[in-house]
């Protein structure tokens, strides 16, 4: 229908000025989709829900921030960093849907806790909850947002086009993410003492799950070719977090791990207890009303 | 001298052109548009609560990422009219605190619960439009900072009207439940939206010499009309309901009759007696404290960035 709207005429219908169109729909429109011959599909599903459950879970602890940050412009950042990631959950859990044979609302809302495949580092809470505050934040967003950065640098030769496709569109969000969150950590490091100590407080607080993020899993290993066995990020990773420590005078936090039970780990679906209470409520009102266009 | 100045002021209003912050301006006129586009900016920030309460919960990721979109537009929008204030001499820390105090208000729409998703498209299709309604004459606003922020911000919310309104439409074709909710919805919306226009103009303090500086361009009870006007067809096509059993198309006038909106409600929310005052204000207080510190940090950081500069100059 044509809107009597006074403002119409400024308007235009040309949506190129919207950072993403007017549709945020189908994420993955003029990608090509074909699947690689000799590609295990379920192996190639489940690692896409890998990556993109990280995507989804930091996505929506992120935007928890929204009209909670020290100042407007950092409303505005955290929106936007998680925008990015959920653009990227989209686009990752459309293509694990094409040979599961679900839609990504079917896959983000319908599924379980244990069939989650995000890293804990993603689910915790960091702030603005109780489990942290702004530099606990910002101490995830830079070990995540480097870790995934590198990750996305090597995805961008993957046999996937779609996994391809994905990295190389991420990538350049993912540089602004750690950007962002390098000038955060070396404002608060070499700010006050408060912030200082805030800043180093987070960083302890987020460091047992930075493990987890190198640890090769059975899909990663055979999905050669396609998939980044994430053990080979671990020096680059380290290499830029000890470099922005370093400039914001903050101390790197002891390698200790958070253990594992029964071996298993987020990209097993076993979680942390933060994972249920975030998921009953992203979840609730899609499940509440089965079938339910929206 | 003085004379001189008073009277290019008045001319150059009158003339339809605009006042710059360089230029001279009567001390009344500063303080009225720093009060209102203060009021204007605190609302863009207040307004992102009852919006923001839904964001965890969007029942799709499309519309998620629409609703976080939108709510970051609102924290940009008002970011623009912060630095429009402060092209009048105020400072966005005092507004803010002011803000927080009490002290300056915002738009009392915003003390009325989500309680449904529904909420979310009936927001932006009527309060969203109420807003484009008031604000689309602020686009030739005298004050020029004022105008042009205005241009880029209706440009945007008329894009949230339409988004808020594409939701409402999908959820009419959906389930029973998914109609009743926006039927719902519609009914709890309708009245506060038509006081966004504020007071009848009987008693309405500022309309007169606002109008005369070509600050406000239109009456309150006009815009209210002209809102009425645009809404009921939009509400047939979506196939809901006003909850107003005096509203009808009357042919002589060419416009709808409307009954008149619950004035002692309007005034005990503006008061701060709405369901949601304190909430509102004690949320956007948490978040101004708690990152008192980041600030501090900020501010102390770049003067120690200036200072060895400095030292290597």
């Amino acid at each position: 229908m044509s809107f009597d709207n006074a403002y119409e005429s400024l308007l235009g219908h040309e949506d190129a000025h919207w950072a993403f169109g007017t549709g945020f729909s189908e994420p993955l429109s003029g990608v090509n989709r074909e699947f690689p011959a000799g590609v295990d599909r379920d192996a190639l599903a489940a690692y896409c829900l890998m990556l993109g459950d990280d995507a989804l879970i930091f996505s929506q602890r992120l935007s928890e921030w929204c009209s909670r940050a020290p100042e407007l412009e950092e409303d505005i950042a955290l929106a936007n960093i998680a925008l990015d990631l959920l653009g990227q959950a989209r686009m990752l859990l459309t293509r694990a849907g094409e040979v599961l044979g679900k839609d990504e609302d079917a896959l983000a809302y319908l599924r379980d806790e244990r069939e989650f495949r995000n890293v804990h580092l993603a689910e915790i809470d960091c702030g603005p909850g109780p489990g942290g505050d702004f530099g606990t934040t910002i101490a995830r967003l830079l070990v995540f947002s480097s870790w995934r950065l590198a990750l996305f640098s090597r995805l961008r030769g993957s046999a996937d086009p779609v996994l391809a496709a994905v990295a190389e569109k991420g990538l350049k969000e993912l540089a602004y993410h750690r950007d962002h969150a390098a000038q955060w950590t070396v404002r608060l490091g070499d700010g006050t003492d408060e912030s200082h100590r805030r800043m180093q407080a987070g960083l302890e607080r987020v460091w047992p799950f930075v493990d987890e993020l190198f640890a090769t899993h059975p899909v990663e290993a055979a999905l050669t070719g396609v998939a980044v066995d994430p053990a080979s990020l671990r020096s680059e990773v380290d290499g830029v977090l000890t470099a922005v420590l370093s400039a914001a005078g903050l101390t790197r936090p002891a390698d200790t791990k958070a253990a594992r039970v029964a071996g298993m780990a987020g990209r097993d679906g076993v979680h942390t207890e933060a994972m249920g209470y975030l998921l009953a409520e992203m979840q609730h009102l899609h499940r509440s009303l089965p079938g339910a266009v929206w | 001298m003085a004379d001189d100045l008073e009277l290019r002021f008045e001319r150059t209003v009158q003339a339809e052109a605009r006042i710059e912050p360089r230029d001279w301006m009567p001390d009344g006129y500063r303080k009225t548009l720093i009060r209102q586009i203060a009021q204007h900016a605190h609302s863009e920030i207040i307004g992102m609560q009852p919006e923001g309460n839904w964001i965890s919960r969007a029942p799709s990721l499309r519309r998620k990422a629409i609703l976080l979109a939108k709510v970051q537009d609102e924290a940009g929008h008002g970011l623009y009219l912060y630095s429009a204030t402060e092209t009048l001499g105020a400072d966005r820390e005092d507004l803010t605190t002011k803000l927080i105090e009490g002290r300056q208000k915002y738009s009392s729409i915003f003390n009325y619960p989500t309680l449904t998703f529904a909420d979310v498209g009936v927001i932006g299709w009527l309060v969203d439009g109420a807003a484009i309604c008031n604000q689309v004459p602020l686009c030739r606003t005298s004050y020029g900072p004022y105008a042009r922020a205005m241009i880029r911000i209706c440009k945007e919310e008329s894009f949230h009207q339409r988004q808020g309104y594409e939701l409402l439409m999908t959820m009419m074709r959906g389930t029973q439940q998914q109609r009743d909710m926006v039927q719902d919805s519609v009914n709890r919306w309708w009245w506060p939206a038509l006081m966004m226009f504020g007071p009848p103009d009987a008693e309405s303090t500022n309309t007169e010499q606002s109008m005369a500086w070509r600050i406000k361009r239109d009456t309150n009870d006009e815009l209210r009309q002209k809102f009425v006007n645009m809404s009921v067809p939009q509400a047939e096509a979506l196939g809901v309901t006003f909850p107003d059993p005096d509203l009808k198309w009357n042919p002589e006038r060419g416009q709808y009759d409307f009954g008149s909106p619950d004035w002692d409600e309007f005034w005990q929310v503006v008061k701060g007696g709405g369901v949601c005052n304190q909430q509102r204000i004690a949320h956007r207080r948490k978040a101004h404290e708690d990152g008192a510190w980041v600030r501090e940090a900020a501010a102390a950081h770049a003067a120690k960035q200036a200072v060895s500069k400095e030292g290597a100059a």
